[in-house]
């Protein structure tokens, strides 16, 4: 018994916590039905990110579902020239930003489904000031990466203890840590949230679906009673 | 069999039918008079799901493939386009990725309960062998299927499975670059995996499925006590005494299952559409890229067992061979196992221990296996370099390499342990437990 506890304790982990090295990832305290950070997070993403990461399979119109006004997407979030139901496409092309980055920036559209919303949270809180990159920058996350600190004006600058493995600022920025963090969890709630926008609905709808499947349970097994109670 | 029934039997409308077509009589030998033993379990209940889910996964399969687009440089998009754009299309696409692993799980328990009860003995052989060729085809399915979402995990899973041909003695690269299209996997190879995943697999699949059906009719469905229900039939009327109608009585008894089966089926697709990276793989959701190879390449879960056994057989004379002989062969030595079992018994009640034992033995093979084929084989460390013999070589390698052996002696070994093992009496007439 104790052998096949064991089993199934091993079984239900996820593949994916073997997969990567050890990083420690910080929780992300988002919460996908907080419109408001969703809609924060939207700024923020399309103010910050969406010059150099495309999110091409998410489109504008969405932000509807979010709480945005038509009149509010159009006026401050739509580029010039595109249209509410347009992608989020950028104007980058890739062979360029190869050229400068090394790597082109990915789509961002479903990164929160392949990299997992922690990952994204710690990465955005894990850059520092590194002399050695031709960038100046490094990230404790994904070690090497090829993106520069973009939100370095707000978070400061940051230095690695090769001791401890920890960070510390060195440069204040405009915000503080509390207030850097609440941006990068809105941020981290509106991509996870951009990686699957119809995530809510599934799931409210999913307990109408189990609902209605437990009352026919019900009568299933009554009607099952009845037409077995004269087999012996 | 029910006899012949003549057209003055119905009148009307169906009547007119039946002078033309043998739709009552249809009927009455497949589902109101087809007799089954009224002693089913729990157990029996996995052909009807399998059923089921088959018809499902072609329903919404037609519907995926009207906004699919097979080509490299647009199949990802259009996945995400069916995800976000398309009306319901991402229940359409859930229903579809946790269909099909739910199929594999119904079918894994639907072999397991032929090998508890026997399913397989005269004269259900051509029964069970057109099973192995429905398990064939259904890996086939999925595995063409795998691809179309052109993510990292669908391109790289395809290339290891692909490249398997490559170890095929002198023939091998020709063969490999034969089923590709190309020299690598590209838009030629989604294109033509997508001709056999939307039709000519689901067509086998049909043709199987309805000669393991006729083959079931046949012979008469077995029962958990494996006794025959024909053997004592009433006198005047020719039905067995332990028969009941499949129509009402199993149809409504599955209705049952199928509710619970609908209720687990909903959970996942509504609330963990990934099932934490099971069903849908995380590394999937990046677009195919054939210069970046992913770090951990693993097949999805339904193809593990026979993946770690491939893993486990080191390669002899530089060739992968041996290990890919291994893993065709633990999927065809199904076909074998109605010749395999020497037991007088069929039903694992009135089998003895020892088949117990190793039937027990194969299933806790089967899923260490399935975990070990999910992870990398660094999972567990190496052995201290102290030790002789095993020093540095992967434990989790070498206890793939102790649960194949198992595997397969549970099958090479059925002969003589079948043989052997003491069986109690069988009665007579089926029981209700």
């Amino acid at each position: 018994m104790k052998s096949i506890i064991i089993l199934i304790f091993i079984l239900i982990q996820s593949p994916f916590i073997f997969a990567s090295e050890d990083i420690y990832l910080e929780k992300a305290p988002i919460d996908l039905s907080d419109q408001p950070s969703l809609q924060k997070g939207a700024r923020t993403f399309i103010n910050y990110c969406l010059n150099c990461h495309s999110a091409k399979y998410m489109r504008y119109n969405k932000l509807l579902d979010i709480g945005l006004s038509k009149k509010d997407i159009k006026d401050n979030l739509l580029f010039t020239g595109k249209k509410i139901g347009d992608p989020m496409e950028i104007s980058m092309p890739v062979a360029e930003s190869k050229k400068w980055f090394g790597a082109a920036p990915p789509d961002l559209s479903v990164v929160a489904r392949s990299r997992g919303s922690d990952w994204i949270y710690s990465y955005m809180k894990g850059f520092y000031r590194d002399s050695s990159r031709e960038i100046g920058w490094n990230n404790i996350v994904y070690v090497n990466s090829a993106m520069p600190h973009i939100l370095w004006e707000l978070q400061g600058e940051k230095e690695l203890d090769q001791k401890t493995g920890k960070l510390s600022l060195i440069k204040a920025g405009k915000l503080n840590e509390k207030e850097y963090d609440s941006v990068i969890t809105d941020l981290t709630n509106f991509i996870t949230y951009m990686s699957e926008p119809g995530q809510l609905k599934r799931k409210k709808m999913g307990f109408y679906v189990v609902g209605f499947l437990l009352l026919l349970l019900v009568l299933t097994i009554k009607l099952k009673k009845e037409f077995w109670k004269d087999i012996k | 069999m029910a006899k012949k029934i003549d057209s003055q039997d119905s009148a009307g409308f169906i009547g007119w039918i039946d002078e033309r077509f043998p739709l009552s009589s249809f009927i009455k030998n497949h589902l109101t008079e087809y007799y089954a033993p009224k002693n089913f379990n729990f157990w029996y209940l996995f052909g009807a799901l399998a059923l089921f889910v088959f018809v499902m996964q072609i329903l919404t399969g037609i519907f995926l493939t009207m906004h699919y687009k097979p080509d490299a440089a647009q199949a990802f998009a259009s996945v995400e386009y069916i995800m976000r754009d398309v009306s319901f299309g991402w229940l359409i696409r859930y229903m579809h990725s946790t269909g099909s692993s739910l199929f594999f799980v119904v079918i894994y328990l639907h072999m397991f309960k032929s090998l508890m009860y026997g399913s397989y003995q005269k004269p259900r052989e051509l029964l069970w062998i057109f099973g192995v060729a429905i398990f064939l085809a259904l890996m086939a399915e999925a595995f063409f299927g795998y691809l179309l979402p052109w993510g990292q995990m669908s391109y790289w899973g395809a290339q290891v499975i692909v490249n398997l041909f490559a170890a095929v003695p002198f023939i091998g690269p020709d063969l490999a670059e034969w089923v590709r299209g190309d020299y690598l996997i590209s838009d030629a190879t989604l294109n033509r995996f997508f001709a056999f995943h939307v039709i000519a697999l689901p067509l086998a699949l049909a043709g199987l499925i309805l000669t393991h059906l006729i083959a079931l009719h046949e012979v008469g469905s077995n029962n958990p006590d494996g006794v025959e229900i024909k053997n004592y039939k009433d006198k005047k009327t020719g039905i067995p005494l332990d028969g009941i109608p499949f129509h009402p009585y199993y149809t409504v008894k599955d209705l049952i299952g199928l509710t619970v089966f609908l209720i687990v089926f909903a959970s996942i697709i509504f609330f963990a559409p990934e099932m934490g990276g099971y069903f849908l793989e995380a590394n999937n959701f990046v677009p195919a890229d054939p210069l970046v190879t992913p770090s951990h390449i693993a097949p999805v879960w339904y193809f593990t067992p026979f993946y770690s056994i491939l893993r486990a057989v080191p390669p002899i004379l530089n060739s992968q061979f041996p290990g890919v002989a291994a893993m065709g062969l633990s999927v065809l030595i199904f076909a074998f196992v109605p010749w395999l079992d020497k037991s007088p018994v069929r039903s694992i009640r009135y089998k003895g221990i020892l088949y117990k034992k190793w039937l027990g033995a194969f299933v806790v093979s089967f899923i260490i296996l399935g975990y070990l084929g999910t992870v990398p084989s660094t999972i567990w460390g190496q052995f201290p370099m102290i030790l002789p013999l095993l020093g540095g070589s992967d434990v989790a390698t070498v206890a793939a390499r102790i649960f194949t052996i198992i595997y397969f002696s549970f099958f090479i070994l059925m002969p003589i342990y079948s043989k052997k093992s003491i069986t109690k009496p069988v009665p007579t007439r089926v029981t209700m437990k």
